[in-house]
């Protein structure tokens, strides 16, 4: 799983849905039978995308995700960019790119804060499923 | 103006006008496609430009090539007279350019001799350059339709239109092939058919710099589609042993397959009625098929038994383990039913689409009894096409939305359909489509 799709999922858990704390979904608490296992992996860049979806990013979840995952380099409020090909955007942007795109989780857990429900990510792809007692 | 002709496949005809509709609107190419009609390969449109016009037709999954017209007649002596009088201030520009000459009949067919013949007939036009069977600068093409074959005379058909056209550029039909899924290393049961996939995906307008997303992603034939126009695509499905596949053959090494894994950004496990996209999350297509029970029963999250979680406590194993941390649980599950499914598709689609985002996804109905009110609307959604693809007794139908801008809040949602939900599709599937069942309701849900 991405960067960039860790910033838009949430608990799916009907009851948690209205709450705050049912996004972002936390990596603070790793299960010791699945541990946190990150991987870079390339792809191409494509400024285009970035500047698309930067206005859809949550920022302070963003920012809570990298914290978690060991990056406090970014910084405290989003970048307001204008013209994605020009010049002085050029780092910035594949900054963005590197984070959100290249970053993968291989495996890991998420925990979300509201009801303490723990979604699995194995082989870079998350579980949202529910367990009987929590679906309504 | 200039006049172009579009030569169209004489397949999936109801879905061509809606295609090229899209990449108008995709490539901001002004076009009047109102002369589109079903029974003829041949759209004669007016375009700013050569420019435009290959633009217009370059993702095209259902348009063979384009041509600029040099002339038209219903006979050959009346083409000859307007390609004379159309034309006659371009033959300096094409004198000594390498060339070729090409005939396409439809609906009827020439000898080589008549060709030659035929090609002949335009010597008036003065061409010294070398001719090049291969690679030529310019191809002309002589493009003539015939009348349906009802109409013989004198044991030969009767032309209806001949066009004489400069070729100027062809449409993606070739990578039908390339996508075809008899080639394709990873695919199940519910793959969808290459060519639809892509002509899906056109319609969606999945371009650079956007985001798809399929919610019943199976073996990701949307994605691949839609990322081979460029989009970033993601896909979702409740099998998650789809979504996985084996270590050697997934979603993911069909990207690599088609050399477009940049474009994939991921794939996960989740019922559609428990989706985790956030609410204020926006994507600019829904692509997709939604599962409709007859190769997989449609489920969704829940018990069957409705007693059965009543008191909200999660399962114990016998030793006292929580069952669902366990890495083989499988949650349980129930059925649902396909209207609903819809019904929550377009309400999930009217809050994440982009203002003039698109939902394409596809419907089977019965032709028994097929009528208007079966097609699932929203107030924020509106229906722009309802293409069909017809089999014996069913058909299957791409059925595209835009969501309207969010400043015209005079229609805004008034919360969950109130459909009255009829007989599933699965039902009359495996009924064969023969008697209505007026006690449905008890077997199917």
């Amino acid at each position: 799983m991405k960067l960039l799709t860790a910033n838009f999922v949430q608990c799916t858990v009907r009851a948690c849905g209205s709450t705050p704390d049912c996004f972002p979904l936390h990596f603070d608490q790793q299960s010791p039978d699945i541990p946190l296992e990150l991987a870079h992996e390339d792809v191409d860049y494509s400024p285009e995308f970035i500047y698309n979806i930067l206005p859809r990013i949550e920022w302070t979840a963003l920012l809570t995700t990298a914290r978690e995952l060991g990056n406090t380099q970014l910084p405290e409020k989003k970048p307001e960019i204008e013209n994605p090909h020009a010049p002085e955007n050029e780092q910035l942007l594949k900054d963005l790119h590197t984070l959100l795109l290249e970053t993968q989780i291989i495996q890991g857990s998420m925990r979300c804060a509201n009801c303490g429900h723990i979604y699995f990510i194995r082989d870079s792809i998350p579980n949202f499923l529910l367990p009987g007692h929590l679906v309504q | 103006m200039p006049e172009y002709l579009i030569l169209l496949a004489q397949k999936h005809e109801s879905f061509r006008k809606t295609e090229l509709d899209a990449l108008a609107e995709l490539e901001q190419v002004p076009v009047d496609l109102s002369r589109h009609d079903v029974n003829t390969p041949l759209l004669y449109v007016t375009l700013d430009s050569e420019e435009d016009a290959r633009r217009l037709i370059r993702r095209s999954i259902l348009v063979r090539s384009i041509f600029e017209v040099w002339g038209r007649g219903d006979s050959f002596e009346r083409l000859h007279e307007d390609v004379k009088r159309r034309t006659s201030h371009l033959w300096p520009r094409y004198k000594d350019v390498s060339f070729k000459f090409d005939v396409i009949s439809y609906r009827g067919s020439r000898t080589k001799e008549e060709q030659r013949e035929i090609i002949e007939s335009f010597s008036y036009v003065d061409f010294e350059g070398p001719i090049r069977m291969r690679n030529p600068e310019e191809v002309f093409t002589i493009i003539e339709e015939y009348n349906a074959p009802s109409v013989p005379i004198n044991d030969r058909r009767v032309l209806k239109d001949i066009c004489f056209g400069r070729f100027i550029g062809d449409g993606q039909r070739d990578i039908i092939d390339k996508y075809d899924l008899k080639k394709r290393k990873y695919i199940g049961t519910t793959s969808f058919d290459a060519e639809l996939a892509l002509i899906s995906s056109n319609i969606g307008l999945a371009a650079p710099g956007k985001l798809v997303y399929d919610p019943f992603a199976g073996t990701g034939s949307f994605l691949v589609a839609a990322s081979h126009f460029g989009a970033m695509a993601f896909g979702s499905d409740i099998d998650g042993r789809q979504i996985r596949g084996t270590p050697n053959s997934n979603i993911v090494t069909n990207y690599t397959q088609y050399n477009v894994k940049s474009q994939f950004l991921d794939t996960f496990v989740c019922d559609f009625t428990h989706n985790p996209i956030r609410p204020s999350f926006r994507l600019d297509a829904i692509i997709c098929d939604p599962p409709y029970g007859v190769r997989e029963g449609l489920k969704v999250l829940g018990s069957r038994n409705t007693e059965r979680y009543a008191d909200r406590l999660p399962t114990r194993l016998d030793n006292g383990d929580l069952s669902h941390l366990q890495l083989d649980y499988i949650p349980p599950k129930k059925p649902y039913h396909f209207d609903a499914l819809l019904d929550d598709l377009l309400f999930f689609a009217a809050d994440h689409l982009v203002d003039n985002g698109r939902l394409c996804c596809w419907m089977p109905t019965a032709n028994e009894d097929y009528g208007e009110r079966d097609i699932p609307m929203h107030p924020n959604l509106k229906l722009i096409s309802n293409c069909v693809q017809e089999f014996n007794k069913w058909s299957r139908r791409l059925l595209t939305y835009s969501r309207r801008p969010r400043n015209c809040p005079s229609l805004e949602s008034s919360g969950k359909s109130s459909r009255v939900y009829k007989e599933q599709f699965r039902d009359k599937y495996f009924r064969g489509f023969a008697q209505p069942k007026d006690d449905w309701e008890e077997k199917s849900l």
